[in-house]
């Protein structure tokens, strides 16, 4: 009745707990089920919509042209600071790379609940995947950037360059960490996601990309401590920085007087403040994790 | 000579929370009229035990006795409160009837998303591409989103991945319970197949029949408590201590067919 003997089948891996404890380092050693997770919502996101992925650029441009016509021209902006249209679209590549990472991030993992209901896999994987997708889009916003910024007559400069870096690294970190913690409190909550819509809201306007920095440091006579926190205004400075101060006349003066002092630096701070949200974020995410499949209905 | 204990579990307990009232206006009102806001209910209940490798369990219990919390936790998809789960190698399996599938994605896809994350590499998969899709029997329907399938294609595509990676463990939590009678078969003689080659095999199901096929071994929980460990003849009548009558029914090989067809 019962069955025969089975065959020996010798196992070499070492007794461990079934589930992934490293985090986000996990990630990083699955990178072909982050590969097919990033194909996959690259493709599923604009399913069934007929311009498809060109909604991923319609969103942004139009963005662009109403801060252009209401900053630019309503308010006059355009004829005070140089070259504005650039300006406005450097920030608003870092501004719209940073929210569309939080905003589709903490959706994630409620969007892919039949997975992570039936599946063990690291479930950090769902808000880098989201943060990768808005990095993909990142590429061809900057080629139109750099096409516009060349016929402005801008010339890479090796130090822009470096804080271009630095600036999408910032974003990316700080992106990630929040998509993180807001991914998983969003199981939990589901007013998350509404908050970080107003979140986003705070980060557009809250970031020198529809106005010049020069007006906040002048407003508050230099008082900026408070809002030069924000990395995310580092990351649109250091963006503005590579892109847009060599599209003006006089590049070395743009960048005295529209620039803060010590960039550079404010940059370096920004970036670490950023690892620490990381950090912070993962501990959040670790520890609500263990609750997030019986709470997703 | 080597450790070959397969899956250790030790003094495993889950507890779920029942949340009454989720909305303010609704907890307000709750807390007003001194409700309870909320209500925990122990899924699984210090539960033990080892399992060698290349053993075939039988997990059997009424519903909601905590078996699929129980495969779970061993799969890792739930961690438990307290206790341990130690396991050895690759796992693969199917949870509470249905891969997880995403929707809008096509079978193909899928196969290739769910063969990654069962731990299988790309070329893996692409080798066993072809032996997933006429195992599932799909036909046409491998291009198109998975949530156009019938719920007895959707089963049939995630039993075929998880039975073609080379796991260690497979768990099958009511495989059965949807697909027809050609394709239950079809996958019992899958399972044995996965169960002599040395898979240490978990096999949830209300069948006794097929459990006497399948196992060596049954585990039986009661209200997350585990009630029985042993052999599977034993084991069976453990369960059906109170069902005498429907105990005698279900002993002839034909009987069995018929009684597969009634796995829910």
């Amino acid at each position: 009745m019962s069955a025969p003997p089975p065959r020996e089948r010798a196992v070499r891996a070492p007794l461990r707990p079934p589930w992934s404890e490293q985090g986000l380092l996990e990630v990083f050693q699955h990178r072909y089920i982050l590969s097919l997770l990033v194909r996959r919502e690259i493709a599923a996101r604009y399913q069934g919509s007929v311009l498809g992925l060109l909604w991923s650029y319609v969103n942004p441009l139009s963005q662009f042209f109403i801060y252009y016509f209401v900053m630019g021209i309503l308010f006059g902006r355009a004829q005070r600071t140089e070259a504005f249209a650039i300006h406005v679209f450097a920030g608003l590549i870092v501004v719209h790379f940073f929210t569309e990472t939080m905003n589709a991030g903490t959706r994630s993992i409620v969007r892919n609940k039949s997975l992570v209901q039936k599946m063990a896999v690291p479930r950090e994987m769902f808000p880098v995947a989201s943060m990768l997708v808005s990095l993909f889009h990142v590429g061809p916003q900057v080629v139109i950037l750099l096409i516009a910024t060349t016929l402005s007559g801008w010339r890479p400069d090796p130090e822009g360059m470096v804080l271009g870096v630095i600036g999408l690294l910032i974003s990316m970190t700080l992106g990630t960490a929040l998509a993180l913690m807001f991914s998983a409190a969003n199981v939990f909550l589901r007013d998350v996601q509404n908050a970080v819509n107003v979140l986003s809201n705070f980060v557009r306007f809250g970031s020198p990309m529809m106005y010049p920095y020069v007006l906040v440091a002048k407003r508050f006579h230099g008082h900026t401590t408070l809002y030069l926190l924000n990395p995310i205004t580092e990351a649109v400075l250091d963006f503005q920085r590579a892109f847009w101060v060599g599209a003006t006349n006089h590049p070395a003066r743009t960048a005295a007087i529209d620039m803060p002092d010590n960039l550079f630096w404010l940059s370096i701070r920004a970036l670490l403040i950023s690892l620490v949200v990381l950090v912070i974020a993962q501990s959040t995410f670790s520890r609500l994790e263990r609750r997030i499949p019986e709470r997703l209905l | 000579m080597t450790d070959r204990r397969s899956i250790i579990v030790r003094h495993v307990s889950k507890t779920f929370t029942l949340r009454y009232h989720r909305t303010l206006k609704q907890m307000s009102v709750a807390m007003m009229r001194q409700q309870d806001m909320s209500d925990s209910f122990l899924a699984v209940n210090d539960v033990s035990f080892t399992i060698q490798q290349g053993e075939s369990i039988g997990l059997m219990g009424l519903n909601g006795s905590g078996k699929s919390t129980l495969l779970k936790m061993i799969n890792g998809i739930m961690r438990p409160d307290r206790g341990k789960v130690l396991t050895r190698g690759r796992i693969a399996g199917l949870i509470a009837t249905g891969a997880g599938f995403h929707p809008q994605l096509t079978g193909r896809d899928n196969v290739y998303l769910n063969a990654a994350i069962l731990g299988m590499t790309e070329a893996e998969t692409a080798r066993k591409f072809d032996d997933i899709v006429e195992f599932a029997d799909i036909g046409r329907f491998l291009d198109s989103p998975v949530g156009h399938y019938s719920s007895g294609m959707f089963a049939r595509l995630g039993f075929a991945v998880a039975i073609h990676v080379d796991a260690d463990i497979f768990l099958a939590d009511e495989v059965l319970a949807v697909g027809d009678r050609p394709f239950k078969r079809k996958c019992l003689a899958k399972m044995q197949e996965i169960r002599d080659s040395g898979t240490t095999l978990f096999y949830v199901s209300h069948a006794t029949g097929s459990v006497r096929k399948m196992c060596d071994r049954v585990l039986v929980l009661e209200q997350g408590r585990l009630a029985f460990d042993g052999p599977v003849d034993e084991g069976i009548r453990f369960l059906h201590y109170d069902e005498d009558d429907e105990e005698n029914a279900l002993e002839t090989e034909e009987e069995l067919d018929e009684e597969m067809g009634a796995d829910i």
